[in-house]
């Protein structure tokens, strides 16, 4: 941002200080990420930049804690890795599903109580995670589905359905529904119109709420710590166990690769937004 | 749609409304069939449950049905003297079934917490009441330990009687009902969870300004750039939104460690001796610290699609009629972000006071808050019933902030990303 060229001195010195202050508000919230980064190379068993690697020595630099976490014995990351992909992958199916169908008649101007159940329908997000946590545990535990598979895809689904929700009312909230009465007129069935003509224009919402409930359920840790057995680990409670017992470097290679994976949902996110801002804005 | 227009043609208009009365209820009942799958699934998976908690918190039938004979024999009883030889009868008869089932256990550690001192005397009674002789109870179960022979003791049985308490919520404030039945509060030096309450509005409170003291700036400066820079920075706002909570945590579990970098720079700069580091993990810093970093993105895009929409043409009016750019930023532009503020406020405040697992890894004991104290009675006292209540306490906090919340900006207004 230029400054014009009449600003005054001390609006001048403001502009940088403001300048400054941002600089520092970035580097607070991006600076933490990198520095895992280097110390997953490290050679050593410890979670601090060694002497040899500031002075950047190769010696001090080493794959070792990525050989660990791909081949190590002890390591529960594979089971862990399997079972995070698993859970998440079909908890986003199940909020696509439910959460999409959903907002479908939610959207609909005849919907009677909108307000009470939108409340409903969003309020897994809202409850503090803990509370839901509790919740949901004594659902399973009843139900017979505590330390299962299908009782953390479940658990999963109800944290998730609420961003599919949002992200896709929110889609549907700049759509021209006559299109879709064009569709019925000229004879199509409701669910040929949903497929052929609601759901492409839909698509972009429906994958980014897709994109949240799956980053829901693959970094969720507070009900499946409730839920998990030893067969449901998971990569965040591992994570979480790790952290809280035997600090190792292997954790910083997982979370490494958790960081490129999170880079590639953004960038996925982002390029979506982007073309259903489009895509809307061609509508109005 | 053709009826309709053939009964306008053959009727005087009220079968037009009765039939279009028709047509909307269908269309009501097709748009609630597409929400009913999940608001059921939500019913059913987590409403219900909720309510369960609140059933759970203040449902006390364990020891009811324990000693259903001696609380039906103490119904007589005013509990100022000892109670009679029937009330020990039926005590006796109620605990040998007990005993027999192998549950005297869970007995004593129920009246364990309306009375400390219950565990060893039930545990002696279980070894005596095996050579008692029939009759004269009283006696018998005095003998056993001085303790029964004290009207507290078996004051505190009667008042566990009720199959409904309040215990939870008032052990929740650090209180409980006295022999005389009143309200009390415990001793001063077992005031644990009073502390934790205020402890956890305190760090929402201030996580939440410190992350509109960071966040107003930036988001200004991410509204007023031109695109194509504001679109670079961004990616600094989302890419900690998307990345793992847990890898944020363990980034600052690295810099904040008493050899990590951020020491190590304290010490390069000079600020700190080198044999004196400060502790910045395991306690409030901590917490303060890593809550706010990770929260900021919360604070930053709802006040980002706030400011978005402020043109810059009123800044300049202001400015142009004779204001100084910090009047004009004071009357003009600061009223226009109110409603990003409350929502980004309100939204990282909700997040914040149920935090859980931040503050359990870099909180150390004086960083914790009240959900570590629900998780701890979840997954190792097994008290359920306590977390249920302190679970529930804090959720109707939650939703006080949350209809607020609703008031000022309007649950539609919900924006992500």
């Amino acid at each position: 941002m230029a400054l014009p060229k009449y600003t005054e001195p001390h609006y001048r010195i403001w502009h940088y200080i403001y300048l400054t202050i941002c600089g520092a508000v970035f580097f607070f919230l991006i600076a933490p990420l990198f520095v895992i980064f280097p110390l997953s190379f490290n050679a050593e068993e410890f979670l601090s930049f060694s002497d040899g690697m500031k002075s950047l020595d190769p010696d001090a630099f080493s794959l070792r804690w990525y050989k660990d976490m791909i081949y190590g014995t002890k390591n529960p990351w594979g089971l862990a890795a399997k079972n995070s992909f698993i859970i998440a992958i079909f908890a986003t199916i199940g909020s696509v599903i439910l959460g999409t169908v959903a907002a479908l008649g939610l959207s609909s101007r005849h919907m009677p109580y909108k307000g009470l159940i939108m409340a409903v329908l969003i309020s897994p997000m809202i409850v503090p995670l803990i509370i839901s946590g509790v919740a949901i545990f004594f659902f399973m535990a009843k139900a017979g589905l505590a330390a299962t598979h299908t009782g953390i895809v479940l658990a999963h689904i109800i944290l998730g359905t609420p961003f599919v929700v949002i992200t896709v009312t929110a889609t549907l909230s700049g759509f021209d529904h006559s299109v879709t009465r064009a569709a019925s007129s000229l004879g199509s069935d409701p669910v040929n119109t949903f497929m052929k003509i609601t759901l492409p224009l839909i698509l972009p919402g429906v994958i980014s709420g897709g994109l949240f409930a799956f980053v829901t359920s693959f970094d969720e840790v507070v009900v499946v710590l409730f839920l998990a057995g030893l067969e449901n680990t998971t990569i965040p409670i591992q994570m979480w166990t790790g952290l809280r017992e035997q600090l190792s470097p292997t954790i910083l290679a997982v979370a490494t690769c958790l960081i490129i994976l999170s880079t590639l949902i953004l960038v996925t996110a982002e390029l979506l937004r982007r073309r259903s801002e489009r895509l809307r804005g061609i509508n109005r | 749609m053709s009826s309709e227009t053939k009964q306008i043609l053959t009727t005087d208009g009220i079968p037009l409304e009765v039939s279009l009365k028709k047509a909307e209820r269908k269309n009501k009942i097709k748009a609630f069939l597409l929400v009913a799958p999940l608001l059921f699934f939500l019913i059913i998976t987590y409403v219900f449950p909720i309510g369960d908690m609140l059933l759970r918190s203040i449902d006390d039938k364990m020891v009811t049905q324990m000693l259903p004979k001696t609380f039906k024999a103490m119904e007589n009883w005013d509990g100022q003297e000892l109670p009679e030889e029937e009330v020990f009868a039926a005590f006796h008869e109620d605990f040998i079934k007990l005993v027999e089932e192998k549950r005297e256990g869970k007995l004593s550690t129920q009246l364990n917490y309306t009375k400390n001192g219950f565990k060893s005397i039930i545990k002696k009674l279980r070894r005596k009441s095996k050579s008692f002789e029939e009759g004269n109870y009283k006696e018998q179960i005095m003998s056993v330990h001085k303790r029964w022979a004290d009207v507290e003791y078996w004051r505190a049985i009667k008042r566990r009687a009720p199959e409904v308490t309040n215990q939870k919520y008032l052990k929740a404030m650090d209180m409980y009902t006295n022999e005389e039945g009143k309200i009390v509060n415990v001793d001063e030096d077992r005031r644990i969870h009073r502390v934790l309450w205020l402890r956890t509005l305190e760090i929402a409170f201030f996580v939440t300004v410190f992350c509109f003291l960071m966040a107003y700036p930036i988001a200004h400066l991410l509204a007023t750039l031109p695109m194509k820079y504001s679109n670079l920075l961004m990616i600094c706002v989302l890419l900690p939104f998307w990345t793992s909570l847990l890898v944020r945590t363990a980034s600052w579990m690295i810099l904040l460690q008493q050899q990590g970098v951020v020491n190590d720079f304290f010490v390069w700069s000079g600020l700190v001796e080198d044999d004196n580091r400060p502790e910045m993990m395991y306690n409030k810093t901590g917490s303060y610290v890593a809550m706010t970093q990770i929260l900021l993105p919360f604070m930053v895009l709802p006040l980002y699609s706030v400011m978005k929409t402020i043109s810059p043409s009123l800044m300049r009016a202001g400015k142009s009629l004779g204001g100084t750019p910090f009047v004009a930023f004071w009357k003009v532009y600061f009223p226009l972000t109110i409603p990003g503020i409350g929502a980004g406020c309100l939204l990282v405040f909700i997040l914040a006071i149920g935090y859980y697992i931040t503050p359990a890894l870099v909180g150390g004991a004086s960083g914790t808050l009240i959900s570590n104290q629900i998780a701890f009675h979840m997954k190792s006292t097994l008290d359920w019933s306590f977390a249920s209540a302190m679970g529930l306490m804090l959720l109707s906090g939650v939703l006080v902030i949350y209809w607020l919340y609703n008031k000022i900006v309007g649950i539609d207004n919900i924006k992500l990303g």
